[in-house]
């Protein structure tokens, strides 16, 4: 494609899944008035869920999942010798996210309890960024096709790739929805990162954070409005911990 | 201005005409928050039943309306080696009833900013002057402090105001467009027992305000006060969240995004309402941060609300709604900032020039 004398090439691209529901690649497919547009930006050399063909020339890698077991680490070291840009796609990329519960039990209790009388090879979950470097990240459970669209956009025209700095209140409030500590209960929003037009308050469900934390959050004045609103400190540590995504603020008050 | 009087029910049958015959949005209630308070928000309207006529203040302002959280400033086409920019300047006609004075007079405050400078906005302008605004006066809520910002009355900027005189409402009619709808209805000039009703009526609303924020030489003590603790006590426990800007009749910030259309054969350019509080509200390209700490960010604030800028001639923004107070979740609110920017002042007042000696 050729505007202004710029040529975009399309991006040469693979998807690959770890430890996950797939549930991110899956919104590659979706929005659909946009799908073709989208689709003809990329050269797809490897994507399950895309298409059958599979070819190992590709510049960029999304990594959907966390890590869980060995092989794993070894098939993302691979996958990481040929991407030029190796994007963590999808909460559980970036944070670990739901699966990074498991870390709270033994493994051996887990695999007695899961699959009872079998041998499982199985590790602590861990993020994409524990085992090799990620060039970018686009968070979200699951992931916002908007944001996707966005991002490989601006990679295809060679603009600058940013994810918003802003809380999900200042998207919450752009929807006019009645904060949901006004309606007594303990929501992320002050400290995730915005992007996903606050899409589960406005479906008035508190937000668990999926997106991770916003940049420069202020997480004990987070934990003192909890606070002073008597809310339960249980919940918010259990909501806190539900994507993983707050591990290096952990409040010691809470 | 020209003076009516209409009963209840004839101004019940004459919004009922107007709703359903336009585009209109008023106070309607979307919640009953966790102490058992109402929570209205201004929303689509298409009769009298649907408007809260009895409600306190909504949530957030009116101001969407005429500055959109998002819009679209223009788009670009690519054909060839050429591209073509298209503007539009859209103001679909609407009708917003149930403003309070303070609102309006935030539309006011607007007018000046975005109309009266060098660079009129014709975004703006194009919603502003498309907009019939029906004005409702009502006893302000335990916090509101707009007395204090002298925005509790209001003499223009709207179409229609109504103030509740008991039966009836007393009108202020303050355009053409109004005086030819109301010219269908059943009004009678005001005699004098509406006059005294009305003048009761503001006396009531004047005395019922409990908030009161001492806003003398205000814009003076915050510049003395520039390098003031209070910033840092206050900043540490801001969130950054930009909930305060968003829902502020007066806040007008934006940031403008450009970018490709998924098939690359277009583009958009795109603002959105944005906030001094948020932390990249002054980053600039290279990603040096000229205000990087909670507290400047919150101090920028204040100073644009209740100092002013050149801008808008010096002039205070704050019309004293508190809906920043009162949607803030780290309990940040202007009456207890300033309050204390106040002590500080005072306290070193003391300190530093005590009395003389008397002998
Ligand atoms: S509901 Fe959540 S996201 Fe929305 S304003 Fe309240 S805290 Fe913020
Ligand atoms: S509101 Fe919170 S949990 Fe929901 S999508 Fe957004 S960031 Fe994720
Ligand atoms: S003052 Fe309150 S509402 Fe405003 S950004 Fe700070 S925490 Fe959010
Ligand atoms: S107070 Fe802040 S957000 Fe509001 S108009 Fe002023 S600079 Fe903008
Ligand atoms: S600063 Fe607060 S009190 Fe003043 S006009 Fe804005 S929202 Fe209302």
């Amino acid at each position: 494609m050729k505007h202004r004398g710029f040529t975009f090439e399309k991006l040469k691209i693979a998807s690959f899944d770890f430890t996950c529901c797939e549930g991110c690649q899956l919104q590659l497919a979706n929005r659909e008035s946009t799908l073709i547009d989208f689709l003809e930006l990329l050269d797809i050399k490897n994507f399950r869920e895309l298409s059958s063909e599979q070819f190992d020339d590709y510049d960029i890698a999304l990594i959907e999942g966390s890590i869980s077991r060995q092989d794993e680490v070894e098939r993302l070291q691979a996958i990481r010798r040929q991407a030029k840009t190796l994007v963590a796609f999808g909460s559980c990329a970036c944070f670990g996210g739901v699966n990074s519960l498991k870390n709270k039990f033994s493994l051996k209790e887990l695999v007695a309890e899961v699959y009872p009388g079998m041998k499982v090879e199985t590790m602590p979950v861990k993020k994409i960024s524990d085992v090799v470097k990620v060039d970018l990240s686009i968070p979200g459970c699951p992931v916002n096709k908007e944001e996707v669209e966005r991002v490989m956009v601006n990679l295809a025209t060679g603009s600058l790739v940013t994810l918003p700095k802003h809380p999900v209140c200042f998207e919450c409030k752009a929807q006019l929805n009645t904060c949901l500590f006004e309606l007594g209960e303990i929501c992320l929003g002050p400290i995730t990162r915005g992007g996903c037009n606050a899409v589960c308050t406005t479906g008035k469900t508190p937000c668990l954070g999926c997106r991770g934390p916003s940049e420069e959050i202020n997480m004990p004045a987070f934990v003192e409005l909890v606070k002073a609103r008597e809310l339960s400190l249980d919940d918010l540590q259990e909501k806190i911990a539900f994507y993983n995504a707050f591990e290096g603020f952990s409040n010691h008050e809470a | 201005m020209i003076y009516k009087v209409i009963a209840k029910s004839e101004f019940k049958r004459f919004t009922d005409a107007l709703l359903r015959d336009n585009t209109s949005f008023g106070p309607r209630q979307v919640d009953t928050d966790s102490r058992g308070k109402a929570v209205y928000q201004f929303l689509p309207v298409t009769s009298s039943d649907d408007v809260a006529f009895d409600y306190t203040a909504t949530a957030s302002s009116a101001k969407h309306f005429f500055l959109p959280f998002r819009e679209e400033l223009s788009r670009f086409v690519f054909q060839d080696q050429e591209w073509d920019q298209q503007i539009s300047y859209e103001g679909n006609p609407i009708v917003l009833i149930g403003l309070r004075a303070c609102d309006i007079s935030a539309l006011n405050i607007l007018d000046d900013v975005l109309l009266k400078g060098h660079f009129p906005s014709p975004y703006y302008l194009a919603k502003r002057k498309n907009t019939f605004v029906i004005g409702m006066d009502h006893l302000p809520l335990p916090d509101c402090f707009c007395k204090s910002m002298n925005h509790h009355t209001i003499s223009t900027g709207f179409n229609l105001f109504c103030s509740d005189i008991g039966e009836n409402y007393y009108l202020s009619i303050n355009s053409s467009k109004a005086f030819n709808f109301l010219k269908e209805c059943d009004t009678r000039d005001p005699i004098d027992d509406d006059n005294c009703r009305l003048v009761e009526r503001r006396k009531i609303i004047s005395d019922s305000f409990r908030s009161e924020v001492d806003v003398t030489a205000l814009p003076s003590i915050l510049d003395i006060e520039f390098d003031s603790p209070v910033w840092e006590k206050w900043g540490n426990k801001c969130l950054n969240c930009g909930t305060c800007a968003m829902v502020c009749p007066t806040c007008y910030c934006y940031s403008v995004e450009e970018s490709f259309d998924t098939n690359l054969k277009g583009a958009t350019r795109q603002k959105k309402l944005y906030s001094c509080n948020l932390v990249d509200f002054a980053e600039v390209a290279g990603g040096h941060n000229f205000r990087p700490k909670n507290g400047d960010r919150l101090k920028y604030r204040y100073y644009h609300q209740h100092r002013g800028f050149a801008e808008n001639a010096n002039q205070q923004i704050c019309v004293g709604c508190n809906r920043c107070g009162r949607a803030c979740l780290a309990g940040i609110n202007p009456k207890d900032v300033i309050n204390d920017l106040r002590m500080e002042k005072e306290s070193c007042l003391t300190n530093i020039s005590s009395s003389p000696d008397r002998i």
